[in-house]
């Protein structure tokens, strides 16, 4: 995977908001007094699987609990939201609710749903199902770990029925465009889940063992069966509510399969031989040991450019104080020192990384919005040209000297010396960490680098802090500042560089502080903006991350699947599952 | 001297020969194992030519440079505008054998050429000098760990044969122990307990330490077995009842009964640890870049697009096999030598 800590922070990362303010309108069509949403995309055919690769198996069928990435990716296709974000325009569109009003202050969202809707079992969906939902997710004693996106300065969201197809959200505090707010919170069936939620058991509600005839959504596909070991895998949902243009019901797919392959080498031998029909995040490498089979090949290969990740180097700056790690804190007395890591950051060749590492799948960066985000990017941000004699230069004036044998001493003459971790199983941060090692040789800096196992890195970073530097990857769901608040606010716990700070500890922490939450609060989308780029500006200044590159996304899927529109966005590939058809079937066998 | 004694002399020979030229890794390989040349990662091994374009043939062989082709990593054209003859004895990058300073090469082309003999790595490191560098870790690993494990074999065996009784009890179970524990598993925790900053020279010594700990029970066990009927015999029966010692008995008497059986374990232990290096070298639980061994340069090919793009990266699994063979043969001379020549 390309990505660590994005698993811990799926939640922090599924909120967004954007100043799309309005949404196309959706077309409507009236078919048995249903309303179904009609899909603009090309006419397909009915029929066919699809086999998509995962790394791992689930952990739950329950939308409000699933936490990791392999549980998301499936249940992602059997649950539906209120307000969606297009994952290809990225702007937001209607779903269960066919039309929405703000209030003037921007506090009071009113939805109209979408009339005649079932669930997957038959049943109606209504407004009391929105309101269970809701209810159910800002419950504490629930536990929901999607309950943090849905409070607003610390206070949760409150949702009221107004008729069978109308709902009305108070919110706390303004938001800009806060219907953003809506996407992928799944809407559940009350008639089936809440004896579980009266009785607090909602945590135990559709476990792996669940019959699949207790399980009910609004998503395109729905639960059938889970073999250990082997797959899981979804029906169609006939009774989903989007048809395309010549008024047939979606999806077009009957079943999707999902089977767990555990590395990313053996999912690409699996796509590669036709035995799954879909690949996502493919690493640089594998795409390009594809790519060699050329035109005659049997799947398409797309590079989306780049992604919404982006890899960093940081140092240890938490505050250490007369604690157990005495060699550590002495080190800080470098790493502290904004000219130490810029004279780092002026060291490390990007255009290498970007050559060596991704085969020029990736774009070399210097600030933490990556060129994939049009909208965010500050394109004023310096992207100063690799140069040793300048890190030297920097480096030297901070009272550091080169000795005679070539290596770096600080004022007190120790050797600069220190060690880079990073997780193991992901070797692209290996060989950027290692071409860091060679380029900060250069500066007469000796690196170690070491690799742990992601929970042990993870485990040091946020809580022993026993650790120098780290190479890691971010990614950022939709693109927006406010899927990064956890990030750039110093009391964050993805704060990684000194997570969960009570003061902010250094003046610029504290001005991106204030930054941050302002442009939370603010409603002009381009007082906004100069809000975000002055944060960019302050991050570029004062590298508390060090940045690396954006790896492109790159992804994979069989040339004879239709409607294959992959995006930017994670969901990469699947976004519009119900979308995708079958035109023809390469003959090799799926399980 | 027999056919046996003959054949021990060769692969003694052959070995020494082998782990010398390893030491003078430096001389012998023509760039130093972490230089990076990142204009050309993956390249092939460099083609030695004797015939320029035009036809004229060079006695001396010579190299083009090689430049990637636009739009790929790896795929390379040599430039043919200049050509580089290959140089013996140049003065190139320096380094140190034994704590000697020298910058001379055994061979070398003029920059910017370069002579890829195995190819390059991922940074463009030449694999050649990694693979002489690399053995110096992976081929002096199996030596000290197999010495150790010997050394220990030899004291707790020599022990518990000659004293018998309770210290034979103890010895023996411990060696049982020793001999069920997964080293792989023990490894894993001691590296776990050590503090991240570990340089590779230590990381080195501790992968000798635990190889050579866990591994002293089988020498042990034969040479206990060994020193037991030694001990029984009439010259040594004879010499204790002269009032010698127990210590002047063992060194005099027992021990170099087991000289034979002690060489043939070390013949036998060497490459199994030179095999047990590069597994856990292999696995990042060994030396760490950009220190190379045969293990962590193998490591690479657990890659697919390596594995099943650039086969010069195979070559160190491909070098242990002489390596291997060259033990065996030597432990088997070794064999025959003892049984031919014990009364």
């Amino acid at each position: 995977m390309t990505r660590v800590l994005e698993r811990l922070l799926t939640s922090a990362l599924l909120v967004g908001v954007l100043f799309a303010a309005g949404a196309a309108a959706p077309q409507r069509a009236s078919v048995h007094a249903e309303e179904l949403l009609v899909s603009r995309a090309e006419v397909g055919v009915r029929g066919g699987q699809l086999v998509i690769s995962q790394r791992g198996e689930p952990k739950t069928l329950n939308p409000l609990f699933s936490v990791d990435s392999v549980s998301g990716e499936i249940l992602k296709n059997t649950i539906a939201d209120l307000v969606h974000i297009n994952r290809e325009t990225q702007r937001t569109e209607a779903a269960l609710a066919k039309a929405w009003t703000a209030s003037a202050d921007g506090r009071r969202y009113t939805l109209t749903l979408r009339q005649g809707v079932r669930f997957s079992d038959g049943d109606p969906f209504d407004a009391d199902d929105v309101v269970f939902s809701f209810r159910a997710q800002l419950d504490e004693k629930t536990r929901a770990p999607q309950r943090d996106l849905l409070t607003i300065a610390g206070q949760p969201i409150a949702v009221r029925k107004i008729d069978q197809y109308t709902v009305q959200f108070d919110l706390p505090e303004a938001r800009a465009a806060a219907e953003r707010l809506f996407d992928s919170v799944a809407i559940l069936p009350r008639h089936l889940l809440e004896r579980f939620y009266t009785e607090g058991r909602l945590a135990e509600a559709w476990g792996l063992s669940t019959p699949a005839s207790q399980i009910a959504g609004l998503g395109p596909f729905r639960f059938k069966e889970y073999v250990p070991g082997e797959r899981v895998v979804l029906e169609r949902n006939p009774y989903y509510w989007k048809a395309d243009r010549s008024g047939t019901r979606l999806p077009y797919l009957d079943r999707l399969v999902f089977i767990p392959v555990p590395s990313d080498d053996a999912q690409t031998i699996r796509f590669q031989s036709g035995e799954a029909d879909i690949a996502s995040r493919m690493t640089a490498a594998s795409f390009d040991t594809l790519a060699k089979s050329g035109q005659s090949a049997p799947y398409t290969l797309v590079d989306l450019g780049a992604g919404l990740d982006y890899s960093f180097l940081f140092f240890n700056l938490n505050d250490l104080g007369s604690s157990k790690l005495p060699d550590t804190a002495r080190r800080q007395a470098w790493f502290r020192q904004d000219a130490f890591r810029q004279a780092v950051s002026l060291a490390i060749d990007r255009q290498a990384i970007v050559r060596l590492v991704y085969r020029g799948h990736a774009t070399p960066i210097w600030g933490h919005v990556p060129p994939g985000n049009k909208l965010w990017i500050n394109r004023s941000i310096p992207q100063p040209a690799r140069s040793l004699e300048r890190a030297r230069q920097l480096l030297k004036s901070a009272g550091f000297v080169s000795r005679t044998d070539g290596t770096l001493a600080d004022e007190r003459g120790e050797r600069v010396e220190f060690s880079i971790v990073t997780n193991t199983g992901n070797s692209e941060r290996m060989q950027m960490a290692t071409i860091i090692q060679d380029d900060l040789r250069q500066l007469g800096i000796t690196v170690n680098v070491v690799t742990l196992e992601l929970r042990a890195l993870i485990d040091r970073l946020t809580k022993t802090h026993d650790y120098d530097a780290c190479v890691l990857g971010l990614g950022n769901a939709d693109g927006s500042p406010n899927t990064e608040m956890n990030v750039w606010l110093s009391s964050g716990a993805t704060h990684l560089w000194h997570p969960q700070q009570t003061q902010p500890s250094t003046p610029w922490e504290a001005e991106i502080d204030t930054l941050m939450r302002r442009q939370l609060a603010t409603l002009d989308p381009a007082a906004r903006k100069r809000l975000y780029d002055r944060v960019q500006e302050l991050v570029a200044q004062h590298l508390p991350f060090i940045f690396l590159v954006s790896p492109n996304v790159l992804v994979g899927a069989d040339r004879g699947l239709g409607n294959f529109r992959p995006a930017i966005l994670d969901h990469h590939t699947l976004w519009n599952v119900e979308e995708l058809f079958w035109r023809q079937k390469r003959s090799s066998g799926a399980p | 001297m027999t056919a046996a004694s003959r054949r021990v002399r060769a692969w003694v020979v052959l070995l020494i020969l082998l782990n010398t030229s390893v030491l003078f890794a430096g001389f012998i390989a023509p760039y130093p194992a972490n230089q990076q040349n990142r204009i050309t990662p993956f390249a092939p091994p460099t083609r030695l030519h004797f015939v320029e374009p035009a036809g004229q043939f060079h006695l001396r062989p010579f190299v083009y440079t090689i430049v990637s082709q636009s739009g790929t990593l790896d795929e390379y054209e040599e430039d043919r505008s200049r050509f580089y003859p290959v140089r013996f004895m140049v003065r190139g990058a320096p380094y140190t054998i034994a704590g000697f300073a020298a910058d001379l090469h055994l061979f070398g082309v003029e920059e910017p050429a370069r002579l890829f003999l195995f190819g390059s790595d991922q940074f463009g490191r030449d694999v050649f000098s990694r693979l002489l560098f690399g053995a110096q870790i992976s081929l002096v690993a199996g030596l000290l760990a197999a010495g150790l494990a010997v050394a220990l074999g030899i004291v707790g065996g020599g022990l518990a044969g000659f004293y018998g009784g309770w210290t034979d009890d103890a010895v023996m179970r411990i060696a049982e122990l020793f001999l069920a524990l997964p080293w792989l598993y023990l490894l894993l925790a001691v590296r776990s307990a050590l503090p991240l900053h570990i340089d590779p020279a230590r990381a080195f010594l501790l992968l000798v330490t635990v190889i050579g700990l866990v591994g002293w029970a089988r020498p042990a066990r034969l040479i206990r077995g060994m020193v037991l009927s030694a001990k029984r015999r009439d010259h040594v029966l004879a010499a204790r009842a002269f009032g010698a010692t127990d210590m002047y008995l063992l060194r005099r008497h027992v021990l170099p009964q087991t000289a034979d059986i002690i060489l043939t374990q070390l013949t036998i232990l060497i490459p199994r640890y030179i095999l047990a290096e590069v597994t856990l070298s292999f696995f990042g639980l060994g030396v760490t870049e950009p220190v190379p061994s045969w293990g962590n340069m193998l490591a690479a090919v657990q890659r697919y697009d390596v594995m099943t793009s650039y086969w010069w990266m195979f070559l160190p699994g491909i070098a242990l096999t002489p390596v291997f063979l060259l033990y065996y043969a030597l432990a088997n001379a070794l064999h025959e030598h003892t049984a031919f020549s014990s009364p």
